[in-house]
């Protein structure tokens, strides 16, 4: 089965009360002509306005290997697996996650269950966040940390109820623990349905560029046990001899600290430029098209997690040079 | 005749009219039946078919045998059975909960589970509930005794609907799938999400452990004699010996039907070491255990799907089969 054939799948997150279930409801009601089959947590908000919706019991499994970070929604592939008997019913997937859900063992079903990876692809994780509580959020609530620091489209809801400083600090928030994602600013989570779906933000080839909206030096001083993220660029070429063992060995051995890293690299003579994207400890890298003549060969990366040490990240990549 | 003409029973195969995903195809009494996954049970008498929609319009999730009639699961929660005559009565109403696994089991009982909730319905209705440990979900009868057990996150649960005792528990770290109770009631052998078997013997709760498989393994089949079993999810059909003591441990399994695709169903004939096995490329052979001749029942067809269910009649004479694509036919042996 082609890319383009599997079913996207919209993985919708946010705390309690920041909109989700707005923004799912009208993501739903747009005249798109599309059909989604919806999973909710089966305890979760009501009034859901769909024909297709399916009660999840959000079971988080732990993979054999043993290690903490390499867990899969057991359910989600119960569920998936019978809704996938039923061919044109649907044309996408969402799956909404109660408001203390951490984000990757959804995402990861996507990539570790065979089956599932064979008829479905994740299009996208979206967080709908509160404008006037994160920042209260934040200090009570290690998983609106997770859910933001995951995301690949942000929603910044309820923007009508703060003053334009509060926002600007809300904002700094955000971008200091996630400086990548697209960032959309919305009240009652009204966002054009192409800002939330269609993303390929899992796709290696539509992973063009890696610009963080907001990289002023700052805002990524952090406690060590904090989430943060952390950029590096590269100028000139890097060696694929040192850099994948390096990544390789950094995923696998920090993965449990490290949520999503995303890079698109220059690598010696090669006209090509590699791209990786990964969740914890699954890594996902290929050579995409070739680099452009207006285009500088330099090589880029985002790394979000916790206790991530730009010291030491810096070092061994620098030490990945060609 | 031609070589090829006795190696192939394609001939003697029958194209039923199936149309949608077949979930279930199996025998109830002597009527070949065809459970959908749009919603609808056709019931097949004297090459008449005749449509039914047990869930009134509610697709099917899973389906199994219950004496003379068709169980069915279907997305509005409701187990219904269906015979012969067209006749439907409702089982259990789980109130629009899915319901992920269903066997029929000695003197009219059935069990279900939805989600954590395992349900237990005795010949005369009483519904018996434990909720496993995690969501369930692979079910099965022992063959003695009113007793089941219950296939879950790390291990498998051994429970008698009728006593108010704790279940009793076989560990085994990991996410339990299917699961299959020997024909002896000796070994519990479950497949795993990490493509592996696990088995138990219960006299002494031994742990046996089946690797080797590229993808999960979703059928399994008992041999008539109870000595073999018989798994997909390779490309050969893999049939671990259980005839000893220990079963397969120490053993290499037998392999058989080996084809350039996967293997999704299996099912062994009710009264001979006979294999029939499906493919993914919707493919079907007959497989003699004794000297491994192989018989062609079905060439793949481009666009048919997988081969999703397989059944034999109770006297070995027919074999039903359906495809992920709607396609579905009736093999009767010469
Ligand atoms: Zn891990």
């Amino acid at each position: 089965m082609s890319a383009e054939d599997k079913i996207p799948v919209t993985v919708l997150t946010g705390y309690l009360g920041a909109g989700k279930t707005t923004l799912l409801n009208r993501i739903l009601t747009e005249p798109h002509g599309k059909k989604f089959a919806v999973v909710v947590n089966e305890f979760g908000e009501v009034g859901i306005d769909n024909d297709l919706v399916v009660g999840a019991d959000e079971e988080v499994f732990e993979m054999n290997n043993g290690c903490i970070c390499c867990t899969v929604r057991g359910d989600l592939i119960r569920i998936i697996e019978s809704l996938m008997k039923r061919k044109g019913r649907f044309d996408a997937i969402i799956v909404e996650t109660t408001g203390l859900a951490d984000p990757a063992p959804v995402a990861q079903t996507f990539f570790v269950d065979q089956d599932v990876a064979e008829k479905t692809r994740l299009d996208a994780v979206v967080t709908v966040v509160d404008a006037k509580w994160l920042s209260e959020r934040l200090k009570d609530a290690p998983e609106a940390r997770n859910q933001i620091a995951f995301a690949d489209v942000l929603i910044l809801n309820k923007t009508d109820l703060v003053t334009e400083a509060e926002l600007a600090a809300v904002e700094a928030l955000i971008r200091g623990i996630n400086p990548y994602a697209k960032l959309h600013k919305t009240q009652r989570s009204a966002v054009p349905l192409d800002a939330v779906l269609g993303r390929n933000a899992f796709d290696l080839d539509r992973i063009l560029d890696i610009e963080p909206d907001f990289l002023e030096p700052g805002h990524h001083h952090h406690h060590s046990d904090e989430i943060g993220s952390i950029a590096i660029t590269v100028e000139g070429d890097i060696n694929p001899e040192k850099f994948m063992p390096w990544i390789n060995e950094f995923t696998q051995v920090r993965g449990p600290d490290l949520l999503r890293c995303k890079g698109i690299l220059a690598f010696k003579n090669e006209p090509r430029r590699f791209v990786f994207q990964g969740v914890h400890m699954i890594l996902d890298g290929d050579l995409q098209r070739d680099w452009r003549e207006d285009e500088t060969r330099q090589s880029k990366m985002v790394f979000i997690g916790r206790k991530l040490n730009r010291q030491e990240i810096e070092a061994a990549v620098e030490a990945c040079r060609a | 005749m031609t070589t090829q003409a006795q190696t192939s029973l394609t001939q003697n195969v029958t194209a039923l009219d199936g149309g949608d995903h077949v979930i279930t195809a199996a025998f109830i009494g002597a009527h070949p039946v065809l459970a959908l996954a749009d919603g609808c049970v056709k019931i097949i008498t004297d090459g008449q078919t005749k449509s039914l929609a047990p869930h009134t319009g509610a697709p099917v999730l899973l389906g199994c045998v219950a004496g003379d009639t068709l169980l069915t699961g279907g997305e509005d929660g409701k187990i219904i059975a269906t015979s012969a005559d067209g006749s439907l009565t409702e089982l259990a109403d789980n109130k629009g909960r899915w319901v992920d696994a269903l066997v029929a089991g000695p003197a009219q009982s059935i069990a279900w589970s939805c989600g954590k909730s395992v349900f237990c319905r005795d010949g005369k209705g009483q519904i018996r509930t434990w909720d496993a440990p995690s969501s369930v979900r692979g079910l099965g009868f022992l063959p003695k005794g009113y007793r089941l057990a219950i296939a879950h996150y790390n291990g498998a649960s051994l429970w008698f609907p009728n006593s108010e005792a704790k279940p009793e528990s076989l560990d085994w770290k990991g996410s339990h799938l299917d699961l299959t109770v020997s024909p002896d009631g000796r070994f519990i052998v479950t497949s795993m999400q990490e493509n592996t078997l696990h088995g138990w013997r219960l006299a002494d709760k031994k742990d046996m452990r089946m690797s080797g498989y590229p993808s999960k393994v979703r059928s399994l089949s008992w041999s008539h004699d109870g000595q073999w079993l018989a798994t997909s999810g390779a490309e050969a059909a893999v049939i671990w010996p259980f005839k000893d003591k220990d079963g397969p441990m120490g053993k290499p399994p037998r392999e058989c039907g080996v084809r350039p695709a996967k293997i999704t169903q299996v099912a062994f004939h009710p009264k001979s070491l006979v294999l029939a096995i499906g493919y993914e490329d919707n493919c079907i052979l007959l497989c003699r255990l004794t000297d491994a001749a192989e018989l062609l029942v079905r060439r793949p067809v481009d666009g048919a799907g997988s081969i999703t269910s397989m059944a034999w009649d109770g006297a070995g004479k027919r074999l039903i089969f359906g495809t992920s694509e709607g396609q579905a036919g009736l093999l009767t042996l010469p």
